[in-house]
């Protein structure tokens, strides 16, 4: 790898901006592209150019055979993001897993007793209503959105924003019955079934969790389920 | 990072501070796989002068055999395109127990 390719690439991903890097295996010739623009290295071949956008959407990378050459075509997404609506004790546990698991994280709670520096040391954490961090955030596909306060006000309109969005994953925490209210009070609002059946009500896998890390840890496999499994 | 990176693998900036501080660098990565295989196409391992490593192209299986060959890439050899499976002769040593197989390609930083 070039230096200076590589030097750009990873500028390119400091500013969490999507990046392709296409080698042509016969000469290692490299060619980047960024956000869709060419950056580095010479044109490639139209098949290439398919095969980057069909690569960035998959996030994955494909071996692709143009004008007699086998090229590598190696996309960079942008890292997922989790929003989480709560700083509550179990976020404390679901903060660190989902970084762990290359996510950028948000925590969103206008309590600042709850979403302190002290309780989040190395989070981005955010004080504004969730109507307004959901605007502020839009969320994206490659977005989970999770809801841990159990209460209405906060929760509510953090997930009015999620299913107005194409984030690929949102969830509430809360009993059976407390999302049986929750689905009640997202109808009256007006939401369809097919858009509310989209929120994973209790959140996460039935793992009999009990702990906040291990009601974290059940979040997280449900999250990676549907991210992996759509 | 996409998502089948991680924190704690960022494997391009810990290649590139290497490279910063003058030291020589390479980068497999993992271009196809067939069958089982641990790691997933685009799966990175960045390996130092010194023998370091950051990230993985398998579960361990090849990594000692991706480094050997790493160095040579890093002392002026040609870019090379590895391939790993059951049916190398080599599988008792570098194979994968997977049943899988791999193709990696080994680049210095150049």
């Amino acid at each position: 790898m070039r230096p200076e390719v590589l030097k750009a690439l990873n500028d390119a991903r400091a500013h969490k901006r999507s990046a392709v890097l296409a080698r042509r295996l016969s000469d290692n010739a490299q060619t980047l592209w960024v956000e869709g623009e060419p950056i580095l290295g010479e044109r490639w071949p139209g098949e290439v150019e398919e095969a980057a956008e069909a690569a960035l959407g998959r996030d994955q990378g494909v071996k692709v055979e143009a004008e007699g050459d086998t090229w590598f075509v190696q996309p960079f997404n942008p890292p997922l993001r989790l929003i989480v609506v709560g700083a509550v004790h179990i976020a404390q546990a679901l903060v660190p897993m989902a970084q762990l698991a290359g996510y950028d994280v948000t925590v969103v709670d206008p309590r600042r007793a709850f979403a302190s520096d002290a309780r989040f040391p190395a989070v981005i954490l955010r004080h504004d209503w969730p109507d307004e961090a959901m605007r502020a955030l839009a969320p994206d596909r490659r977005t989970a959105v999770v809801t841990l306060t159990h209460d209405p006000k906060i929760d509510d309109p953090a997930l009015e924003g999620a299913l107005a969005s194409n984030a690929f994953y949102v969830a509430a925490l809360g009993s059976k019955r407390t999302h049986g209210a929750r689905v009640e009070r997202l109808a009256r609002l007006g939401f369809t079934e097919a858009q509310i059946a989209r929120v994973h009500g209790p959140a996460g896998l039935a793992l009999g969790a009990v702990s906040p890390a291990e009601i974290a840890i059940s979040v997280m496999a449900e999250m990676t389920q549907v991210l992996r499994r759509p | 990072m996409s998502g089948i990176q991680g924190a704690g693998d960022d494997v391009l900036a810990q290649v590139q501070a290497w490279h910063d501080v003058g030291k020589q660098a390479a980068v497999a990565t993992v271009i196809s796989t067939w069958g089982s295989s641990p790691r997933p196409v685009g799966s990175m391992l960045g390996v130092s002068e010194d023998g370091e490593m950051v990230g993985s192209v398998s579960g361990g299986c090849i990594e000692g055999a991706v480094v050997t060959e790493a160095m040579d890439i890093m002392e002026g050899a040609e870019p090379q395109l590895l391939s790993f499976g059951v049916s190398n002769e080599e599988a008792w040593e570098v194979g994968l127990a997977c049943g899988g197989t791999v193709e990696v390609w080994v680049e210095a930083v150049a």
